[in-house]
């Protein structure tokens, strides 16, 4: 096999595995372990005033019951505020079990362990936990209002409060010849995946040491976390992320209460202990996101270019603020997109709610800003009676002005400068894809049979693979076997496939002998995590640099071996070789042995290695260095690689039903140079078909109770095969000039731009502007009514334009 | 307790289990099997579909009472002692998944669908697989990987 395989599009090296049902996700690990189950609050807020556990002690098998009283010391401290942003002037977080106050529904309130689950959910059931039920903060308005305060000490309910500012956008917009004011809105959705969380934990009393199992994206900090909370030394704590069945984002959150609960009590009892979160909790006790209102007033000239953009948003971040506020903080500087927005004023109010938490699901506050843009990029063209594309040229940063700096304070607290892309090229393309100019011809057509169709195209520039860090190790083993290892986490990526692509093209070996490990931090301890699309550019380019030293190494060693210069020697197929003259070689796994001076041999191998096997210098000592083929690095960019993409979208929505249904659905996008083509484009699907699932179908319904009405698989509509169209994608590559790999981010790229997609789409075929996603066939129904009776808004095209474009609900569709 | 007998994966297993044990916790926690997945838990998502007597079933909507004495295939007996089957390999070959959590419940019900149908449409085969969740892969290459596997079949078959 070749070993030039960065570029590939090779087959996954996990599937195997996971095909067979040999994966080892959280569930299937400890067999013998006791159970772990939770009684929840089914108040969004209440005062807990008795909590009787009587009933449940005659359940047979049942081990331990903990309130918070139980919690000795950091245990019943609140949880840990991950990321404390200086606006987030009023963060608050939860107890790992509720105390005296629960503020959503689902916060954990007893902890139950017992010989298996069953046995444990049994004593659950019978434990009276007596609430005083106190009014409920329920969605942005509400909470706005603040008649009604989540916590007593945070006035107005508001967290965080923060202003970025670029030029003076007021004014600019006062003086502007065009000005249009609107608002826009998307709902909670959630990460959701397939397997919820889950922690399994073991406490070694003879070696006081603890092992944790967890399906998280941060292994290597919810180790920290536990140590710092349990007072072990770091030393003695080690935890492994096994397969974990998706993540996008929701088990980047940590600790969850349950992973300091389920390693405390395991220590306590001196047994195995297992938490496996079903899908009703992980509705109502893990993470949502998306929530946010967004108040838009834009200034711009005769050819749409924008003067000054002034954005207020409402984020809702729900009942505590573990992950801090990055969320809006995304949404306030990835909102201008492959823009220059002239002036820019960005202002948001995090805001409490009774409600579920609100932290990062992939895209990441990015869908919300690209909502916000290209909304109002579709406003200013209809505004002007021009063509959405050339409002959009009109306002591109242009491929000469890279690097580009947009003046604001990117999620990492580094500048926001964009390092590379090229727009107009890409927004050309886009339009030749989905046939953006022939369209008036195909809706004309469509027309004539009786039937709506719209188009709509949308914008986004991605900031990904932001730092502090991430690192790699390799090792070539005396076999020949490479090992790698980066302690960031996999939910799925295929990272044992690229970083072995990686591996097999910068040290010249066979892939077959390339193994990776991810997420364990008994091979490597520092890491950051996977998330903002930073798995890649982040552990990718750090293996690279270990793998270049180990390279370097081992041409070192290779060379006094053969006697040769190490600038005249190659790797291929793992044997290192004088340049031209194949009969001058040696194995790596030869240099492996020599790399590691020996006094004593255990086999053939390691006799070569022996003090009386090599010769050299008596003069100098054996070991030049450090022993064996190994190396480490760690690659830490100066700011984030800016990743970007179009989406196109033609959709026919049905005049009776108002049903909504994807007629095309394309996706260019630019991740810089790519490691393995066919894994990005899975990435891309599937983050496609989470914003289609955003667009049409997926949220959060809540009651003014704060009940979430539809926690379930049954009530929350995840698209199936049936709701996801048919994907075209085409790639571009333009690389980044911030990595050695020139590489960019591709994960969560899929999703952004989404709901902007469709909502163009949908009110280029209704003529009624869209300004709140998702969009379901009864809300688009509901629009046609208001739109009728004056309520809800037609875009100018559509005034202008007669039926059949404007025919009103209710009036059948006339089909030729 | 219950003594429960099935024959799993051609074998015949044995374990006691109480009443109310789901066939999906029986497979997973008391066979050991856990190549099964549950997803859900009411019957939505597909993660936890086995084939029983040859049917796809929801293996966390039924008590493993019920299953006893029938013949039982999940995930793990797909293969055989020549390696994956064609369903299998066709969704290593399209990049038919991601994380792989959903992965078994698509392999039974790609299986036995396309024992009933071998050389089916478009339309059918998304209608194939609509009863089961992906949050990875947006389907489109589970699609692609269904074709790929009647095409694989068809020249085992062949042969
Ligand atoms: S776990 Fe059985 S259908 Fe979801
Ligand atoms: S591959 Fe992850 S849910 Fe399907």
């Amino acid at each position: 096999m070749s070993t030039a395989l960065f570029g590939e599009p090779i087959a996954r090296r996990e599937d195997p595995r996971l095909i067979t049902g040999q994966g080892r996700y959280l569930d299937d690990l400890g067999g013998g372990a006791l159970e772990a189950a939770f009684v929840r609050s089914p108040h969004a807020h209440a005062r807990i005033t008795d909590i009787d556990v009587g009933g449940a002690l005659e359940i047979e098998g049942l081990v331990a019951i903990y309130t918070w009283e139980d919690l000795p010391g950091r245990v019943g401290e609140p949880l840990p505020l991950l990321i404390p942003h200086p606006a987030l002037t009023h963060g608050r977080t939860a107890y790992p079990l509720a105390r005296d106050v629960v503020r959503h529904v689902g916060e954990p309130v007893v902890m139950v362990v017992a010989r298996d689950r069953y046995l444990a959910e049994d004593a659950a059931e019978r434990i009276r936990v007596t609430y005083e039920p106190l009014p409920p903060v329920v969605g942005i308005e509400d909470a706005a209002r603040a008649e009604r305060l989540v916590h007593d000490d945070v006035p107005g309910n508001a967290g965080a409060h923060l202003v970025q500012e670029v030029g003076d956008a007021p004014g600019a917009i006062a003086s502007a010849p065009h000005v249009l004011e609107f608002r826009l809105d998307i709902e909670r959705s959630a990460s959701m995946p397939l397997e919820g969380r889950g922690v399994y934990a073991r406490w070694d009393a003879d070696d006081e040491s603890l092992r944790v199992y967890s399906s998280t994206q941060t292994s290597t900090s919810v180790r920290m976390a536990i140590a710092a909370k349990l007072g072990l030394p770091p030393v003695k704590v080690e935890v492994i992320a096994p397969d974990v069945g998706g993540g996008f984002g929701v088990k980047i959150v940590h600790p969850w209460p349950e992973e300091v609960l389920v390693p405390w009590a395991a220590r306590l009892l001196d047994r195995e202990i297992k938490w496996t979160e079903d899908r009703r909790e992980h509705f109502v006790s893990a993470a949502h996101e998306r929530a946010q209102v967004h108040f838009v007033r834009v200034g711009f000239d005769d050819e749409g270019r924008l003067l000054g953009l002034d954005v207020r948003i409402q984020h809702d971040h729900g009942a505590y603020t573990p992950y801090g506020i990055i969320v809006p903080i995304i949404t306030s500087t990835q909102l201008l997109g492959p823009y220059k927005p002239g002036a820019y004023r960005v202002e948001f109010t995090s805001l409490y709610t009774n409600t579920v938490i609100v932290t990062p699901y992939r895209g990441a506050g990015r869908p919300q800003g690209v909502f916000c843009m290209e909304r109002t990029m579709d406003r200013i063209a209809d505004e002007l009676g021009i063509d959405r594309t050339a409002v959009r040229a009109a306002n591109f940063v242009q491929p000469g002005e890279f690097p580009y700096d947009q003046g604001l304070v990117f999620q990492d607290g580094r500048p926001l400068i964009y390092d590379s892309g090229d727009y107009p090229e890409m927004l050309r393309r886009t339009k030749e894809l989905i046939g953006w100019d022939e369209f008036g011809d195909r809706r004309a057509e469509a027309e004539r049979q009786g039937r709506r169709i719209g188009i709509g195209l949308a914008c986004y520039v991605e900031g990904t693979g932001v730092g502090p860090y991430e690192g790699g190790h390799v090792e070539i083993d005396s076999g020949g076997r490479v090992h790698v290892s980066t302690g960031l986490t996999s939910q799925g990526q295929g990272h044992q496939t690229v970083f072995a692509q990686i591996t097999a093209s910068e040290l010249g070996v066979p892939i077959e002998d390339v193994t990776v490990t991810t997420g364990d931090t008994r091979r490597f301890a520092y890491a950051v995590g996977t998330f903002a699309s930073r798995a890649a550019v982040m552990s990718g380019n750090a293996i690279a640099l270990a793998c270049r030293k180990v390279r370097e190494k081992a041409l070192r060693i290779a060379g006094e071996a053969l006697e040769a210069d190490p600038r005249d020697l190659e790797i291929v197929d793992g044997v290192v070789r004088v340049k031209g003259d194949a009969g001058s070689s040696i194995p790596l796994r030869t240099v492996a042995v020599l790399s590691n001076p020996l006094r004593y041999a255990f086999d053939e191998e390691t006799r070569r290695a022996t003090q009386f096997a090599v010769g050299g210098s008596a003069d100098t000592p054996p070991l030049t260095g450090e022993p064996g083929l190994e190396g480490e690095d760690y690659y830490s960019p100066v700011r984030s690689t800016f990743a970007c993409g179009m989406h196109a979208a033609i959709v026919e929505t049905d005049p009776d039903t108002a049903e909504v249904c994807i007629l095309r659905y394309t996706v260019l996008h630019d991740c810089g140079r790519l490691i393995n083509p066919r894994i990005v484009e899975g990435q891309i699907h599937g983050g496609v078909a989470q914003g289609v699932g955003g667009a049409l179908y997926e949220r959060m319904v809540y009651d003014e109770a704060g009940q979430l009405l539809n926690a379930s698989f049954m009530d929350f509509l995840m698209p199936y095969a049936t709701e996801v169209p048919a994907i075209e994608t085409g790639h571009m590559e333009t690389p980044s000039p911030l990595n050695p790999l020139g590489i960019k981010g591709a994960g969560e790229a899929g999703v952004i731009p989404v709901s902007a997609v469709i909502a163009a789409a949908i009110e280029d075929a209704e003529g009624i502007r869209v300004s709140r996603m998702p969009i379901s066939p009864s809300e688009l129904f509901h629009l046609r009514l208001e739109a009728e009776s004056g309520a809800a808004e037609l875009t100018n095209r559509a005034r202008s334009h007669p039926a059949p474009l404007r025919r009103a609900a209710g009036e059948a569709g006339v089909r030729e | 307790m219950h003594e429960i007998t099935m024959t799993v994966n051609g074998v015949p297993r044995t374990a006691s289990a109480e009443a109310r044990r789901l066939l999906s916790d029986f497979l997973r926690h008391d066979l050991g099997l856990t190549g099964t997945h549950v997803g859900c838990e009411h019957g939505v998502c597909g993660c936890c579909t086995v084939l029983l007597d040859g049917e796809p079933v929801r293996s966390c909507l039924m008590f493993a009472v019920t299953a006893a004495g029938h013949e039982l295939t999940t995930v793990e007996g797909l293969g055989d002692a020549g390696g994956m089957s064609p369903v299998q390999r066709a969704f290593q070959e399209c990049h038919g998944l991601q994380c792989g959590f959903c992965t078994p419940g698509f392999l039974c019900t790609v299986t036995a669908f396309l024992r009933e149908n071998p050389r089916p449409g478009d339309d059918e085969v998304i209608e194939a697989v609509s009863g089961n969740l992906c949050r990875c892969t947006g389907y489109q290459n589970i699609l692609k990987a269904v074709h790929r596997a009647a095409v694989l079949i068809a020249e085992e078959d062949a042969q």
